[in-house]
């Protein structure tokens, strides 16, 4: 295979690298430059990219379809949650812990049965999963506030205990910014690397792979695992924004809309789920003030006909560019 | 009838036929040897669409094949009898033949006359009607196969080996109802490594190697000069 | 006791209803290898429609004829306009376009009819006495209906000429072409077939719960692991297993309430993915 002898040169590096760093230029300045919702709204992008870029990682890179991606966003909010009303004061790192435990605990669960189920299988069980999942979470209200959820105070922003500042919208912004950028820059350098190598020669041709000697079921588990953690994360994101976890955000709903993301955006990308997720929520936001919920009508048949005509997605073109 | 003119097909990425030409015409039966894995299926496939034809031409009673769709060869009175026989597993013998048989135009009667006569030639398949197809033996099977052809009244069939993997009794079964459906002045193009049958029961012989036509004869020459038959085929 | 005969009635009438609701969906699986996202949302749309008729005519029987009619011809449409295109592409893609299809029809059946919920009025009145327990009779008609509707697609199936031509391509697309059997027809014939049964079985659950936007996903999702468990593909697997995984439910609600009842019914799905893949009452090919 091609993909696994010596790392090819990557002449096209510097127009890469200059791309990147004017759009985070351009989402650092974001805040200052509009208005609230506006702002708000594009933090609420960056945290539903990531949130769909973590799927890519196994639809795009692996070749697998998730359809319960909401089960390890939902578990990373009530993951913080817990953190931060259980323990006074409320912290922001214990926060993200809690809520990566909880989103790995799903994602070792899930894990297990990526390996014995293949495709439609696999879809079905994870779709399965997180709707037991919502049924725990929605019936268990002692614990999980049932139908109402949980809210909590926003921690402050702090590292380590060494100094504490209360977020701001903006400051959050640059806060998640920075999170889904490393977060990209880490999955990016995972996907490029040997490792990343094998996932995408599972997505093409399985049997070929296990046939070489690669033991198929571990690269697999790692997939999810990292999947399900960089969802997770985008989870407590969501969730010390808003200030609440709620099951609807375990339901079926989350996961179909990030499908939407990865397949309007590009499978295989990165950026992709971000574009997508982006044009996705423009959409809605646009189109809901003509036509307030039934923005899904012309939005879902936008998806579909993207699915016939359009299957590569908005930024599929670089995919080839960006896994060179 | 049946003309191929100059046809390149392709597997996937592989180029499997090169420039291939064979003709048949009306009730003639054309013989098509070659060694294992010269094209000869993918011969029969180009001509059911079922391999990608990037090259040529294939014309049946002077229309082009290009633009049918696959479930109109069968309308135009091309059958086809697979190497694999793929008769329907899950269907009985009856509902086999009725694949063939339910077509528009047939009358009650007719479709009886059409039971009768392929009943004629494989009582089995009578005794057997209410059977499901994947319990009969490979030579059975392979009766159905020629029989659910029939079924479509069709101009030409498209034969490939029928007689593989079967007892000589089969065998000799086999070539009496191609000689049959000579007589009945159907045209059949037969694939076939079984070279003597083969020799008998065509006029004509086109010989292939490596995807393309190498010879082209008629079996009393062929049957007269072996030499040409040990060159290709190695018998 | 009383309990335990009462849920096996249920279990029995829901697993009626979910058989005619899995057989469409197992239809069209096994003959065009596409997952339906959209099967629920198709009984949805069905009841909304039948419970339209039944309030513009005030019959019943026109409402389950209206409804099947109708989300027939769309899924007629639907298989034409969306799915077709999407022939020979990987199955994924199928999986999403339906999904988007789902959308789309949930969100019409709101735009259409509304928020709030619609009734539709049990065929039957009155009680069945069963030693000492009163049951609903309409709930035991719509059983039978059910299984005479099932009967009737197993006969059409098993003796219809075009029965056959379903069946052949079923197993064997290509050789249903060679035989000139016009193989998109027959789809378009299963995807519209499998629409009326679902929007039929709309209908017929409309008394027992209302018609809501969102009763679909239910379905779907229990049509699905009926499908997998009887054996994707295979018509008297799903019906059994239908009334299999409605009696566990039904039992279960006795213990827990009717929403974490459903775990059962997935619990079930996991362990015949994981140890019987091919269906639980499928016998596994060796």
């Amino acid at each position: 295979m091609t993909a696994l002898a010596a790392a090819p040169p990557r002449p096209r590096a510097a127009g890469y690298w200059a791309a990147f760093a004017i759009v985070v230029a351009l989402l650092v300045i974001a805040p200052t430059l509009l208005p609230p919702f506006w702002q708000r709204f594009v933090t609420e992008i960056l945290i539903w990219g990531l949130l769909a870029m973590s799927s890519d990682i196994l639809i795009g890179y692996t070749g697998m379809v998730s359809f319960g991606h909401s089960a390890f966003f939902g578990l990373g909010m009530y993951g913080a949650a817990a953190a931060l009303l259980t323990v006074k004061p409320p912290t922001l790192s214990l926060a993200l812990l809690y809520g990566l435990i909880g989103a790995g605990g799903v994602a070792v669960f899930v894990a297990f049965f990526a390996t014995r189920l293949r495709d439609i299988y696999f879809g079905i069980s994870t779709l399965v999963f997180s709707q037991i999942f919502y049924v725990i979470i929605f019936t268990w209200t002692e614990v999980t506030g049932g139908e109402n959820g949980l809210t909590f105070r926003q921690p402050p922003l702090s590292i380590l205990g060494l100094w504490s500042i209360p977020f701001t919208p903006t400051t959050f912004h640059w806060f998640v910014l920075a999170v889904v950028a490393v977060s990209y820059l880490v999955v990016r350098r995972i996907t490029q690397s040997p490792f990343g190598m094998v996932l995408q020669s599972i997505r093409e041709n399985e049997p070929r792979t296990r046939a070489i000697g690669y033991h198929v079921e571990r690269y697999k588990i790692v997939a999810v695992m990292l999947s399900g953690l960089f969802a997770g994360l985008a989870g407590v994101l969501y969730a010390i924004q808003n200030k609440f976890a709620a099951p609807d955000f375990v339901f079926f709903t989350v996961s179909g809309e990030v499908v939407i993301y990865n397949v309007m955006g590009g499978m295989g990308t990165l950026v992709g789920p971000f574009a997508g997720a982006a044009f996705f929520l423009l959409l809605r936001e646009g189109l809901s003030r003509f036509l307030t919920e039934y923005y899904l009508i012309p939005v879902g048949i936008i998806f579909i006909i993207m699915i016939i005509f359009l299957p590569q997605g908005l930024l599929g073109f670089l995919r080839r560019r960006l896994n060179s | 009838m049946l003309i191929l003119e100059n046809v390149d097909a392709h597997y996937g990425k592989s180029h499997v036929l090169h420039g291939v030409s064979i003709e048949v015409r009306a009730g003639e039966v054309v013989g098509l040897l070659g060694r294992n894995g010269v094209g000869k299926t993918t011969t029969l496939k180009a001509i059911m669409g079922m391999a990608r034809r990037t090259g040529g031409r294939i014309t049946f009673e002077g229309r082009d094949l290009e633009g049918v769709p696959p479930h109109g060869l069968a309308g135009l009175g091309i059958a086809w009898v697979p190497e694999e026989r793929r008769i329907f597993r899950l269907l009985t013998v009856l509902e086999n033949l009725r694949t063939g048989l339910d077509r528009p135009g047939v009358t009650p009667a007719h479709r009886d006359a059409l039971l009768d006569k392929v009943y004629a030639y494989f009582p089995i398949l009578k005794e057997r009607r209410n059977q499901a197809g994947g319990t009969l033996s490979g030579g059975e099977q392979q009766m159905l196969a020629i029989a659910r052809a029939m079924m479509l009244e069709p101009k030409i069939i498209l034969l490939d080996e029928p007689t593989e993997g079967l007892m000589p009794r089969m065998v000799a079964q086999i070539q009496e109802i191609v000689h049959a459906l000579h007589r009945d002045g159907v045209a059949i193009l037969l694939v076939e490594q079984n070279v003597p049958l083969t020799l008998d029961a065509a006029g004509r012989v086109y010989i292939m190697e490596k995807g393309t036509v190498r010879h082209h004869a008629s079996a009393a020459e062929l049957r007269a000069d072996q030499r040409v038959i040990h060159e290709y085929l190695g018998v | 006791m009383d309990q335990i005969i009462i849920q096996t009635l249920h279990g029995l009438v829901n697993g009626m209803v979910l058989a005619m609701v899995a057989s469409g969906l197992t239809l069209i699986f096994g003959i065009m290898d596409i997952v339906n996202f959209a099967h629920g949302d198709l009984l949805m749309l069905g009841a909304f429609v039948g419970a339209t008729v039944l309030g513009m005519t005030g019959s019943y029987w026109l409402a389950l004829l209206g409804a099947a009619i109708v989300i027939a011809i769309l899924g007629a449409l639907l298989q034409v306009t969306t799915l077709r295109p999407l022939i020979g592409r990987d199955p994924l893609t199928t999986i999403l376009a339906t999904f988007g299809i789902s959308l789309v029809i949930q969100k019409y059946a709101l735009w259409q009819w509304g928020p709030s919920v619609r009734q539709i009025s049990e065929p039957v009145r009155g009680d069945f006495n069963l030693f000492h327990l009163q049951y609903p009779w309409y709930r035991i008609v719509t059983a039978v209906l059910a299984g005479l509707i099932l009967t009737g697609l197993w006969l059409f199936l098993k003796y219809g000429k075009y029965g056959i031509w379903i069946r052949a391509t079923t197993q064997d697309r290509v050789m249903a072409q060679a035989m000139g059997i016009p193989v998109p027809l027959v789809y378009t014939a299963v995807f519209a077939i499998g629409s009326a049964m679902a929007a039929a079985s709309g209908v017929l659950f409309g008394p027992f719960a209302g018609v809501t936007q969102t009763m679909g996903f239910d379905f779907t999702v229990r049509a699905f692991v009926v499908v997998v468990v009887g054996g994707l593909g295979n018509l008297g697997g799903s019906i059994l297993a239908s009334i299999f995984i409605s009696l566990l439910e039904s039992y279960a609600a006795i213990l827990v309430s009717p929403a974490q009842a459903v775990i059962v019914s997935f619990v079930v799905l996991v362990l015949t993915m994981l140890f019987r893949p091919t269906g639980l009452f499928v016998p596994t090919p060796r």
